[in-house]
């Protein structure tokens, strides 16, 4: 699974390219040594409406690629030319802004002979998990590695045979994300936007029982044993949970009484904090997961961490928590996966890919 | 693939929805069918032109999206072109003389016009590119797809063929039209002429009030 000890510059120099939400990410790695991860944000334009437009989030990418790529390049000290290859997110993710991104890069692909490769954005967040570690060392992928995907745009369990070849999802959310939680109830609360570091923030002061917000599928018809699992045993729900802290709100809203913002909040907090990780520790538990990695933009927030720490070390399992900046969408991600498959002789794509939204993770490469 | 006003090589497809497949393949097509290899197309060619619209606003960012890529990793410089005036440049090779529109679908019951007059053998802007209801637009005849959209509001100019009323842009006359001393470059993004309809929710109006 991991590069050989290779001579220096003999591994693969690949570009990645990110566009699935609001974040137009261009990283470049050499095999798992990170050279640059430049990432340019819309998520200012988004703030005044509480989550992100895919509109625009996919005018803002088009006018951010040419500056990103450039920083990247510079940043690395490469040009385009030096390129082995070229990876892009083909999806999951927003339709329009994965065009963006998805055409920069064939247009780059074709005009510099480079070949392409149109990767799985959920697996990309597992390939930062190979990169040389801070000190240089090099990373590989355990036996039996688990990954759980939390962000503003998706929340999976994922189960990692191999980054090329074997990716299977165990559970996912069937309805929001848990990120997009937060930011409808920090909506509710009047927190501002992105709600994860809004709730994070005001849960610090809130009891985390004063309230007892819904775990969403949790109930034994749903979750079923080990033996006979229910339908929905690794998957999670948040859209009750968005509902029942709206209903708080409005019964001190009709009391007149003024709305306890920080317990809110906590209790939110716990609440899809709590129904993660128990959920994800079950899910590794019981398909032999030994390592589990921890990705997306969520992987920032504090109780996340902490709960999600003292479960794996209940459970045996040994948690990875990447840096934040490689958390949070990012084109270096992008980059890692593409330099995995070109060392595993996966082919390249055609030039005729489409963006595919709802791509499935066993699709790492189309 | 334009040199001195002949076109060398041309693609157009036919579809709306399929840009992101079909537009890389069809670059690379042109390139072989004048035996350019695209790795070494930048030393070739002089520009990488594009379309910038108006139009429908994913389409156009495929484009410029790729025209970007292409351009950026030939070096070349990036030159954009208002789609409009490829319609402009047909009416007048056709003949249409004095002032008319050209015009585009703009769909929710609108269309994308500008108002050109026949120069000496180009089309010369003289206002536009707007959106509106095609009724809205300026009375003069005109060209386009929106004529055949909004018969009842728009008219051909007389003796020309009715074809004219579903005429599309076209790569090889964007193109064309760049090549021409003084041609009209735009900053290579999108002539979006309409805001994202992204709405501020409740929620956020009360939490701001
Ligand atoms: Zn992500």
């Amino acid at each position: 699974m991991t590069s050989t000890q290779s001579p220096e510059g003999r591994e693969p120099l690949v570009l990645g390219i990110e566009t699935s939400c609001d974040e137009t990410g261009v990283g470049i790695v050499r095999g798992t040594q990170l050279l640059a991860n430049t990432v340019s944000s819309s998520m200012e334009e988004h703030v005044r409406f509480g989550g992100v437009i895919p509109e625009i989030a996919a005018r803002a990418h088009l006018e951010a690629f040419v500056p990103t790529l450039r920083r990247a390049l510079d940043t690395a000290g490469v040009e385009l030319e030096d390129v082995d290859a070229i990876a892009v997110t083909a999806g999951p993710g927003l339709a329009g802004a994965l065009m963006v991104g998805l055409s920069s890069a064939k247009g780059l692909a074709l005009a510099s002979g480079k070949p392409l490769y149109g990767v799985n954005h959920l697996v990309a967040h597992v390939g930062v998990g190979l990169l040389d570690d801070q000190d240089g060392a090099v990373q590989e992928l355990p036996p039996n590695t688990g990954a759980l995907l939390v962000s503003g745009g998706h929340t999976e369990i994922l189960r990692v045979g191999s980054l090329t070849h074997d990716v299977e999802l165990l559970g996912s959310t069937i309805d929001d994300a848990a990120g997009e939680a937060y930011d409808k109830t920090a909506r509710l609360l009047g927190l501002g936007y992105p709600g994860g570091p809004a709730i994070d923030k005001t849960a610090a002061d809130g009891d985390a029982k004063a309230f007892t917000f819904p775990r969403g599928l949790t109930m034994p018809k749903f979750v079923g044993t080990a033996e006979d699992p229910g339908k929905h045993r690794h998957n999670w729900s948040f859209s009750g949970l968005k509902t029942a802290v709206a209903r708080a709100i409005e019964q001190f809203e009709k009391a007149g009484k003024p709305v306890p913002t920080a317990d809110i909040a906590a209790s939110f907090q716990e609440a899809v904090v709590d129904v993660l990780t128990s959920k994800a520790v079950r899910a590794a538990q019981e398909h032999g997961i030994t390592t589990l990695l921890l990705g997306g933009g969520v992987a920032a927030n504090r109780r996340l961490r902490e709960l999600l720490a003292e479960r794996c070390a209940a459970a045996g399992i040994e948690l990875r928590v990447p840096p934040i900046p490689l958390c949070t969408d990012n084109g270096a991600m992008v980059a890692a996966l593409g330099a995995q498959l070109v060392a595993d002789e996966v082919g390249p794509s055609a030039l005729d890919i489409s963006a595919d939204p709802g791509q499935p993770v066993q699709r790492i490469s189309v | 693939m334009i040199r001195d006003g002949e076109i060398l090589a041309h693609r157009q497809v036919e579809s709306t929805t399929a840009h992101t497949e079909v537009l890389a393949v069809s670059v690379r097509d042109v390139l072989a069918e004048i035996g350019v290899d695209p790795a070494s197309a930048g030393g070739q060619l002089e520009a990488v032109v594009v379309g910038v619209g108006p139009g429908p606003f994913t389409g156009l960012r495929v484009g410029l999206a790729a025209a970007h890529g292409l351009a950026g990793a030939w070096s070349l410089p990036l030159r954009g072109i208002c789609s409009l005036d490829s319609l402009g440049l047909r009416a007048v090779r056709s003949g249409v003389r004095g002032e008319f529109l050209a015009v585009s679908d703009a769909r929710r019951r609108e269309v994308y016009w500008a108002r050109y007059a026949a120069g000496s053998g180009e089309p010369v802007l003289v206002e536009g590119p707007h959106v509106s209801a095609a009724a809205d637009a300026p009375a003069c005849a005109a060209v386009g797809a929106g004529v055949g959209l909004y018969p009842e509001q728009l008219r051909l100019p007389h003796g020309l063929h009715e074809e004219a009323a579903h005429w599309l842009p076209d790569a090889a006359e964007i193109a064309l039209l760049a090549e021409r001393p003084g041609a009209p470059y735009r900053e290579p993004l999108p002539l979006y002429l309409r805001e994202s309809d992204a709405k501020v929710p409740q929620q956020m109006k009360k939490a701001g009030a």
